[in-house]
């Protein structure tokens, strides 16, 4: 891959294609884990590293062991147990090198297995035939791009839960959402966006 | 706790997207035309159905240590044989939902009900929970998918009637393309559960009401 071509996949996981607000992947701890600015942060970031190295393992293990063994038809499975186990990994190895972060990521980390843009970020590295470096790549920006997006939602709310002023009705869940989609709105913006 | 009761409650009153407000990624993404959204409803009711009856007879063999790994593959395995069955038979369904099929492996709703009903109950309880969670799921998302279809293109039964284009309710040049984009999508399910919250909200102070009316009447 040529680095313009690198640097397309880069900007468009990361704003024309962001996976919470255009690809609606990862929704559930986008919406759960955005009260705080702070947690929202640290869920960012250890999405972001698991979804980069899933997608490194989850390359190697495709093109070396399913691939030339006929088994596509096993790859859902087969992501499914490396991002499984590369979770478990990560946190025997944040509990023992950064006990720190592993305290305050608590519950949210044993989650990133059932978060639907780790495993969507492997399965479309797949679906458009990415090389390895590519892959990568659009691990990393794709959670980075989550990132973005939950640090701008969780400011938004934490203002929310402050100042605004909306019917009773919308309390909780359904503002989140609302909110949500207006931010999705102004990431609409940047649909278009593309380096040939 | 009787078959038919936990039947009914993942109708309305447990609705897994509109009460336990799970599944959100799937129900938003695809709800766009009536054809996706009564199809992935039927995929996972199918998937959810069979992964809580081979939970519930495995729920005595699985230690309770590795249960999360175990449900996830089972519940793979399953989505696995629906996602080949729809790309052999249905193709233009499993070409419209995309990634969306074998991201149902990971959709809270079968992992939740795996580890709040079915590794708990009998098989036929679970299998029951199955396919009431299931059509409650298929329920919201054919509402949703009615709803924004109408709006935004202005067709009902999109990929389905009429030769896959739909039968048009709208003229072409009326609708607004944005309720089928992501911003709609968010805007949908929100008002769906504030309109269910605030249904809720009023039925609640009415309990206080007519147990006050006792009282006064005792009196």
């Amino acid at each position: 891959m040529t680095f313009s071509a690198i640097l397309s996949v880069a900007l468009g996981a990361i704003l024309a294609e962001n996976f919470v607000l255009v690809k609606f992947l990862g929704i559930c701890p986008f919406v759960g884990v955005s009260k705080k600015v702070d947690t929202a942060l640290g869920m960012g970031a250890a999405v972001t590293a698991v979804m980069a190295i899933a997608s490194l393992f989850c390359w190697l293990v495709n093109a070396y062991i399913l691939v030339p063994l006929n088994l596509e038809y096993m790859q859902t499975v087969a992501y499914i147990l490396i991002i499984a186990s590369l979770v478990q990994f990560i946190e025997m190895f944040l509990q023992k090198v950064m006990p720190g972060l592993y305290l305050a990521l608590g519950i949210y980390l044993p989650l990133i297995t059932t978060n639907c843009a780790v495993l969507g970020v492997v399965l479309l590295n797949t679906q458009y035939g990415y090389n390895l470096l590519g892959s990568v790549v659009y691990g990393l920006t794709g959670g980075l791009g989550f990132t973005l997006a939950i640090i701008l939602f969780a400011s938004i709310r934490e203002r929310l839960e402050l100042t605004a002023d909306y019917p009773k009705a919308f309390e909780g869940f359904p503002i989140a959402l609302v909110t949500a989609g207006l931010l999705s709105l102004a990431f609409m913006g940047f649909s278009g966006l593309k380096i040939s | 706790m009787n078959v038919s009761k936990v039947f009914r409650q993942g109708l309305l009153s447990n609705n897994p997207v509109l009460v336990q407000l799970l599944g959100m990624c799937s129900t938003m993404a695809i709800s766009t035309t009536l054809f996706n959204g009564v199809g992935m409803g039927v995929s996972v009711l199918i998937i959810l159905t069979c992964s809580n009856i081979v939970i519930a007879l495995l729920r005595k063999l699985i230690p309770s240590k590795v249960r999360i790994a175990c449900f996830i593959v089972v519940i793979t395995a399953f989505v696995t044989i629906v996602d080949l069955i729809l790309r052999a038979f249905v193709p233009a369904l499993s070409s419209s939902l995309g990634v969306f099929i074998p991201l149902i492996a990971v959709n809270c709703i079968i992992l939740g009900r795996a580890e709040a009903f079915a590794a708990k109950n009998s098989v036929l309880l679970s299998a029951a929970d199955g396919i009431g969670q299931g059509l409650g799921y298929t329920l919201v998302l054919t509402l949703i998918s009615i709803v924004r279809e109408f709006l935004g293109s202005g067709t009902f039964g999109g990929g389905l009637l009429n030769g896959g284009e739909g039968i048009r309710l709208i003229p072409a040049q009326f609708p607004a393309l944005l309720v089928v984009l992501p911003f709609g999508g968010f805007l949908a399910l929100g008002s769906l559960i504030a309109l269910v919250q605030y249904s809720q909200n009023r039925k609640k102070p009415s309990p206080a009401v007519t147990s006050g009316g006792k009282e006064a009447i005792a009196e």
